[in-house]
């Protein structure tokens, strides 16, 4: 059996990189994420990967740009501000429709905000946040453990369908240490082979060119059409969630992220009082759920969205239940991360 | 017997050149595609074209090719040597791209002495948007967005790129140039050619600077353009070598 190892969530998640074959690895410092830089300066000469510190943001996604382009696994991790200097190289990478993956560890915004932990970036990745029509996949892991496993799946998406691919997480989850089961290494052998369109020296072959530009507006549409029959593919294929004690259920609570691993403990304590509360976790924010949790969310009396934001995730949760249940919001900011214990004494009050 | 004395490089494509009259770029592109041909490398080399006019580089070299987000191309041809290090990258930039938005990347890559060629072409204005006022812009000069002329108090200097380059310890090759003659436009293919040998070399970052003009948004003709470039841009710009640190390559 695998051996488990105490390790923090930053180093977690770039030791899982390395594993799932990733050997290019360009970013910047920024708390609360910078443990995962540092791990990668002593991590990829050990495995013959690339690690270099760029002058920014903006470089340091320019980078991933650049390596994507030759089809070769490669990553960024950032946090908040830093993840809003990369908007224009990640709109690029979405245009250019080149696999990569991003990790924003969240931390308080807007502005400089602070640097605990947070979930106010969900419009930022789940709507765009760069210009033009493009999506990520958003991967929002609920443990360390659960970073760890869903690194491969990042990667192997991003390969698959020729998209940028992000791991939401939060600073919480970057900073917090638990016992994790690392996979094996992944043998890349046939499985990113981008030699149909990847930029790597047109010997003995047409040249290969890979833009997010067609000056010509019947082309960029027929592009983008291109585009967007992916990420219907990708809705109807890799939409992933989890839920607990959703069958005999009056209410339902929805998290995402720690929040949704908070959530748990909620409804433990609420079914030894006899509340009759289940939760729903997204795991995919995008592709969102909205199909599942409405059908979830059949015959229940209400739900509640609680969130370490204002409010973000809670209006594709309306958007999902389609106003069939009264939806009900709880959410602190700035850092602050709500308590099972309050988030129960907030159920108990709704419930009335 | 006939024999071919002038031809089209292997390394540009069938394409038509959506450049001006009178404007530089089409030398300078023939010049980086004859470099390629005479160094055999047209099937291991990389570009990175930038936003400006030059836009539409990476489909008029018959290469392999990207577009950078405006004034990011050295950070994306990082990313791809660094992939790929037995490959040849180039950049081949314009002067609002490299010396106003790009100043970071290009100074940080030059730094690194990161082993990829830039191709910079200094004409002194914006191109593509209809020609504004560049950083690279003559004090005095007339543009768009400095329609009483540029004056130092408002608009600051002009920038030396290679001047502002020379102290950087990564660039082994560092040179500026033109092309509006024919002994410079030779000149200037040494010049190019050597800066890919430096790179062929693995020594280090290698940037030659090109003179050039824009006709259309200096509103003069071909000929009175290339009479001003010499007359104005080479007092502010002198060609020169700044660094060489490749030597003798015959």
């Amino acid at each position: 059996m695998a051996e488990r190892i105490m390790v923090k969530g930053n180093e977690a998640m770039a030791e899982a990189a390395v594993r799932a074959g990733c050997r290019l690895y360009f970013g910047y410092p920024i708390t609360p994420q910078s443990e995962f830089t540092e791990y990668m300066a002593r991590r990829m000469p050990e495995v013959d990967g690339v690690f270099l510190q760029s002058e920014s943001e903006v470089a340091a996604v320019n980078m991933v740009y650049g390596a994507a382009c030759t089809g070769h696994r490669v990553m960024t991790s950032t946090s908040s501000p830093g993840f809003s200097l990369m908007q224009e190289g990640v709109s690029y990478i979405a245009g250019a429709k080149l696999p990569a993956v991003f990790v924003n560890v969240v931390r308080g915004g807007p502005g400089l905000g602070d640097i605990q932990p947070a979930q106010s970036d969900y419009f930022q990745s789940t709507k765009g946040g760069g210009h033009g029509d493009y999506h990520l996949i958003v991967l929002a892991p609920g443990s360390i453990q659960e970073a760890v496993d869903l690194m491969e799946t990042a990667f192997r998406l991003a390969d698959n369908y020729r998209i940028p691919v992000m791991m939401l997480a939060d600073g919480m989850l970057g900073q917090m240490m638990e016992p994790v089961v690392f996979p094996e290494f992944v043998k890349l052998e046939g499985i990113n082979d981008h030699s149909s369109w990847a930029l790597r020296g047109a010997d003995g072959r047409e040249p290969h060119k890979v833009t997010s530009f067609d000056i010509d507006p019947v082309k960029l549409e027929e592009m983008n059409t291109e585009t967007h029959k992916v990420y219907e593919e990708i809705r109807s294929k890799e939409i992933r969630f989890e839920t607990h004690d959703l069958e005999d259920a009056d209410y339902i609570l929805v998290g995402y992220g720690t929040m949704g691993r908070i959530l748990g403990s909620v409804v433990k304590t609420a079914r030894k009082q006899g509340i009759k509360v289940g939760l729903f976790r997204p795991i995919t924010l995008w592709p969102f759920p909205y199909d599942e949790l409405k059908r979830a969310a059949r015959g229940k009396k209400f739900c509640t969205v609680v969130e370490m934001s204002t409010g973000q995730m809670v209006e594709d949760v309306r958007l999902s239940v389609e106003g069939s249940l009264p939806v009900h919001f709880y959410g602190r900011t700035g850092g602050m991360v709500p308590t099972p214990d309050e988030v129960f004494k907030e159920l108990v009050r709704l419930i009335g | 017997m006939e024999k071919a004395t002038y031809k089209k490089p292997k390394s540009l494509a069938e394409k038509e050149f959506s450049y001006c009259p009178g404007c530089h770029h089409g030398i300078i592109h023939r010049l980086v595609a004859e470099v390629i041909d005479e160094l055999d490398i047209q099937g291991k080399t990389l570009m990175v074209a930038p936003v400006g006019c030059s836009v539409f580089a990476y489909e008029f070299f018959d290469i392999d090719g990207t577009v950078a987000p405006h004034g990011r191309a050295p950070a994306v041809a990082t990313g791809m040597k660094r992939a790929m290090p037995e490959k040849m990258v180039f950049t081949y930039q314009g002067d609002g791209d490299l010396a106003a938005i790009g100043t970071a990347e290009i100074i940080h890559a030059a730094n690194r002495g990161e082993k990829i060629t830039t191709i910079f072409v200094n004409n002194a204005i914006y191109g593509m948007t209809g020609g504004q006022m560049a950083p690279t812009t003559l004090l005095g000069m007339k543009t768009t967005t400095s329609p009483y002329g540029r004056k130092a108090e408002t608009e600051g200097f002009p920038i030396h790129v290679s001047e502002l380059l020379k102290e950087t310890a990564g660039i082994v090759y560092l040179e500026r140039v033109s092309v509006s003659s024919p002994q410079e436009v030779i000149k200037a293919k040494a010049a190019i050619k050597k800066a890919f040998i430096a790179q062929m070399k693995g020594l280090g970052f290698s940037l030659i600077e090109v003179l050039s003009t824009c006709p259309t948004n200096w509103g003069l003709d071909p000929i009175e353009s290339i009479k001003w470039l010499n007359e104005n841009m080479k007092k502010e710009y002198p060609k020169g070598v700044f660094i060489d640190k490749v030597g003798d390559i015959r």
